[in-house]
C-alpha cells in the first residue's frame, strides 16, 4: 500500500499536476476580476478556447511564441469585449451572454481551423523551451514540481500574488471590489462603474486568453478543436471554491490540475481502471468539492446584475 | 393618423426582435461565408433548399426539430422558475441511458407498453440528473450553473462507461449498444420523408408546458418563485419543492430530447450520439422567449438550420461548425435585443418633443 503511494506520488506526477493547474490558474484569476467587478463571466470556455486558436494562428504566422501569446491574449479579450458590451453598455443577461460567448468561441475557432487547415492538415508551432531555474532547479524532488518548467508556468504563479497585490493593496483594486459590491456608492464616489467593469472583463478575458495559449502553443503545438474541454468552467469553481480570493484559488487548480495528471498516471503504472472513469474523475472531484462547500461562499454582492446610473 | 402609424411601425419592427435577430446573425454568418472565399448567397440558397426545398431536406428538418424542441423547453421550463438550465446534454444522455436500458431490457414487451414506458424512464432518467442540481440550489443556493455544467461531464462519461461495459454490443467492436426492440422504437409516419412520430409528441408536450405553466396551481407557483423567490416565500409558496420541480421537469424533458433521438432516429444508444442539442437548447429557449408558441418556432429555425448547413457542407464545403457560428451570433443579438424597450421610449421621447417643438 505504501510502496504503492510512494510510486504514485512521484515528483513528475506533482510537476503534471502544477502544470495542468497553469491554464486553470490564469482562467480562474481573470474571472476573479471580472466576478469582483460584479460581472458573471461563464464565458470564459469559451474565451480559453478562441484565445488558445488565435495564439496558434498567432505562433504559426509570426514563427514567434511570445507573439502568439499576445495574439492570443487580445483574442481572448475580444470575446470578452463582446460580453462587456451586452453585460454592461447594453445591460443583457450575463448568463445568456456567457453561454453565447461559448457556442460562439467553439463554432468560430472549429471552423476557422477547417478553413485556414483543411481537415487533415494541423498546424504545427514552435512551444517554449523548458527555463529550469539555477539552483532552485537542483533541489531534489522540489526543483522538478516547480522549478522546471516553460515560462508561463512561471508567469502563472506570478500572476496569483500580483492578482491578491492589486485586488488587495491598491485604491484600483479597492474601487473596482466597491463597483462589485455596492456600485451606487462606488459612483457616487466618483468612481466609473462602466469604465471599471469593461477593463476587469477584458482582463478576464485576456487571461482566459493566455490559459489558452498555454493549452495550444504551451502543451500541445498546435489546436485542435475543443481542446478547451470545459477548462473554464473548471477555472469557474475554482474560483467559487477559492472564495474570489486569488491565493485560495490558486489551492484549488492545484487541487483540479492534479486529479487531471492522476488521469495520466494512473494507467501509466497499469492500474486497470476504465478511461471513462478517469475521464469523469476531475468532473466528479470538482463537483464534490464543491457540493462540500455547502453555504460556505458569498459572491459579491452586486454580481450579475447591471448598474443602471440615475 | 400620420403619427399613429408611425407609432404602429414603429411597435411592430421592435416587436420582431427575435426576427431580426436571426437575419443579423445570417447576415454575419455571411461574412465568414465569404471569408472561406464562397458567396454567401449561393450558400445560403444551398441552405434554403437543403432545409425546406426538398421532400427529403424538410424530412430532416422535422427530424432534427424534434430533440431541439424538447430541449429547448426544457431549458425554457427551468428558466420560468429563474433557474439557468445548461445541464441538458448530461440529462439527456442520463435519460437516454434509462430509456435504452429499460427497452433492451425488456425486449418482449409488445409497443403500446414498451414505448411508452422507455419514454417515462427517459423522462424520469433526466429528470434524476436535473432534479440533483435543483435541490443543490434551493436547498443550499449553490449556483445550477456550475453542477449542471460539471454533471454533463459526469453524465456523459457515465453512459460512455456503461457503454464499454454492461450495454455495450455483443459483438463488442464499438461503445455502443445493440439495436433497441423494434417495439420501442418512434414509428414512422411519413415514408417519403422519413418523419416519425416524435414532432407529434414534441408538439404536444409544448402544449403540455403551456398549459402546466400557464393554467395550473404548480405552474403558477414556479413563475411566482422566477419572478421574485423573496415575495414568493412570504406568500407562502414552496420554494424549494416549486424549484425542484422545475429543474425536475427541464431535465425530463432533456430526457426526451435523447430518447428522441435514439428511439426515432438511430435505433440504438452510443456515446456521441447527441451533437449537442442539449446545449442548442439554451440558444431554442431564448429565441423564443421561453415561451412554448416561440419554442416551438425556434426549434424550426434552428432544425432547418441543422438540415441546411448539411447540405451546405455536402455541395460547398463549408464546415458544419457554421451552424453554431450563426446560433451564437443569434443568441448574442437576442442578449442585445433586450436594450430595443429602451431604445424605443428613447426614440418616441424624442418623437414627442420634436412634436411638442413643432406646435409651439
Amino acid at each position: 500500500m505504501l510502496q504503492g503511494l510512494i510510486e504514485f506520488f512521484t515528483a513528475a506526477f506533482f510537476a503534471a499536476g502544477v502544470r495542468l493547474a497553469t491554464p486553470l490558474i490564469f482562467s480562474a484569476i481573470g474571472g476573479i476580476f471580472s466576478e469582483r467587478s460584479g460581472v458573471v463571466n461563464i464565458g470564459l470556455e469559451g474565451m480559453m478556447l478562441t484565445g488558445a486558436f488565435a495564439g496558434v494562428v498567432g505562433a504559426f504566422y509570426t514563427g514567434n511564441a511570445w507573439l502568439g501569446v499576445l495574439i492570443a491574449m487580445a483574442g481572448g479579450a475580444l470575446m470578452a469585449l463582446i460580453h462587456a458590451f451586452l453585460s454592461v453598455t447594453i445591460r443583457g443577461d450575463q448568463i445568456v451572454s456567457g453561454a453565447a460567448i461559448n457556442i460562439l468561441g467553439l463554432g468560430l475557432t472549429t471552423y476557422s481551423l477547417r478553413i485556414i487547415w483543411g481537415l487533415q492538415d494541423k498546424p504545427r508551432v514552435a512551444g517554449f523551451a523548458v527555463w529550469k531555474i539555477p539552483v532552485l532547479g537542483d533541489i531534489p524532488f522540489i526543483g522538478e514540481v516547480l522549478f522546471q518548467h516553460i515560462p508561463l508556468v512561471y508567469l502563472a504563479f506570478i500572476l496569483v500574488p500580483v492578482a491578491h497585490f492589486v485586488l488587495f493593496r491598491t485604491s484600483w483594486g479597492l474601487s473596482l471590489r466597491s463597483v462589485g459590491e455596492h456600485p451606487k456608492a462606488a459612483d457616487t464616489l466618483g468612481i466609473s462603474v462602466l469604465r471599471t467593469r469593461y477593463i476587469c472583463v477584458l482582463i478576464s478575458g485576456a487571461l482566459a486568453g493566455l490559459g489558452g495559449a498555454f493549452l495550444s502553443i504551451g502543451q500541445l503545438h498546435t489546436f485542435l478543436e475543443n481542446m478547451s474541454a470545459g477548462r473554464g468552467f473548471i477555472a469557474l469553481a475554482a474560483l467559487i471554491f477559492g472564495k474570489w480570493m486569488p491565493v485560495r484559488t490558486l489551492a484549488a487548480c492545484l487541487l483540479f490540475g492534479s486529479a487531471q495528471a492522476a488521469i495520466v498516471r494512473i494507467p501509466a503504472l497499469n492500474y486497470s481502471v476504465s478511461p471513462q472513469l478517469l475521464s469523469m474523475f476531475p468532473y466528479l472531484l470538482t463537483l464534490l468539492t464543491f457540493v462540500g462547500l455547502v453555504g460556505k461562499t458569498t459572491p459579491p454582492a452586486a454580481v450579475g446584475t447591471p448598474y443602471v446610473k440615475e | 393618423m400620420r403619427r399613429e402609424w408611425s407609432e404602429a411601425i414603429v411597435s411592430a419592427v421592435f416587436s420582431l426582435a427575435p426576427v431580426w435577430a436571426v437575419l443579423g446573425a445570417l447576415l454575419l454568418g455571411g461574412v465568414f461565408i465569404a471569408a472561406a472565399g464562397i458567396n454567401p448567397l449561393d450558400a445560403y440558397g444551398v441552405l434554403l433548399q437543403g432545409a425546406f426545398g426538398s421532400l427529403s431536406g424538410f424530412g430532416l428538418t422535422i427530424q432534427k426539430t424534434v430533440p431541439l424542441l424538447f430541449a429547448g423547453l426544457g431549458v425554457a421550463f427551468a428558466f420560468r422558475c429563474g433557474l439557468f438550465n445548461i445541464g441538458g446534454e448530461g440529462q439527456l444522455y442520463m435519460g437516454a441511458l434509462l430509456g435504452g436500458w429499460l427497452a433492451l431490457s425488456f425486449t418482449d414487451l409488445p409497443a403500446p407498453i414498451l414505448l411508452p414506458a422507455v419514454l417515462v424512464a427517459s423522462f424520469i432518467g433526466g429528470g434524476i440528473w436535473g432534479a440533483i442540481p435543483g435541490l443543490l440550489r434551493a436547498k443550499w443556493n449553490m449556483s445550477e450553473i456550475i453542477t449542471t455544467i460539471l454533471m454533463n461531464y459526469i453524465g456523459f462519461w457515465f453512459v460512455s462507461l456503461m457503454l464499454h461495459g454492461p450495454l455495450q454490443e455483443s459483438r463488442g467492436y464499438y461503445p455502443q449498444s445493440e439495436i433497441l426492440p423494434q417495439a420501442s422504437w418512434l414509428p414512422i409516419i411519413w415514408p417519403a420523408a422519413r418523419v416519425h412520430v416524435g414532432i407529434f409528441l414534441a408538439l404536444l408536450v409544448a402544449a403540455a408546458v403551456y398549459v402546466v405553466m400557464w393554467r395550473t396551481t404548480i405552474g403558477y407557483q414556479i413563475r411566482a418563485v422566477g419572478s421574485n423567490p423573496q415575495a414568493a416565500e412570504y406568500s407562502g409558496i414552496p420554494v424549494v419543492r416549486s424549484m425542484v420541480l422545475a429543474m425536475f421537469v427541464s431535465g425530463g424533458l432533456m430526457g426526451l430530447a435523447g430518447a428522441a433521438e435514439i428511439l426515432g432516429v438511430q435505433h440504438r444508444l452510443s456515446d456521441f450520439f447527441s451533437p449537442g442539442y442539449g446545449f442548442d437548447g439554451i440558444a431554442v429557449a431564448l429565441l423564443g422567449y421561453t415561451h412554448p408558441v416561440g419554442v416551438t418556432l425556434a426549434a424550426v429555425f434552428f432544425g432547418g438550420l441543422r438540415a441546411g448547413f448539411n447540405a451546405v457542407q455536402r455541395t460547398e464545403g463549408l464546415p458544419l461548425a457554421l451552424a453554431q457560428v450563426v446560433q451564437g451570433l443569434t443568441l448574442i443579438l437576442v442578449v442585445a435585443s433586450v436594450s430595443l424597450p429602451r431604445l424605443r421610449a428613447h426614440l418616441l421621447r424624442r418623437k414627442e418633443a420634436t412634436g411638442a417643438a413643432r406646435s409651439d
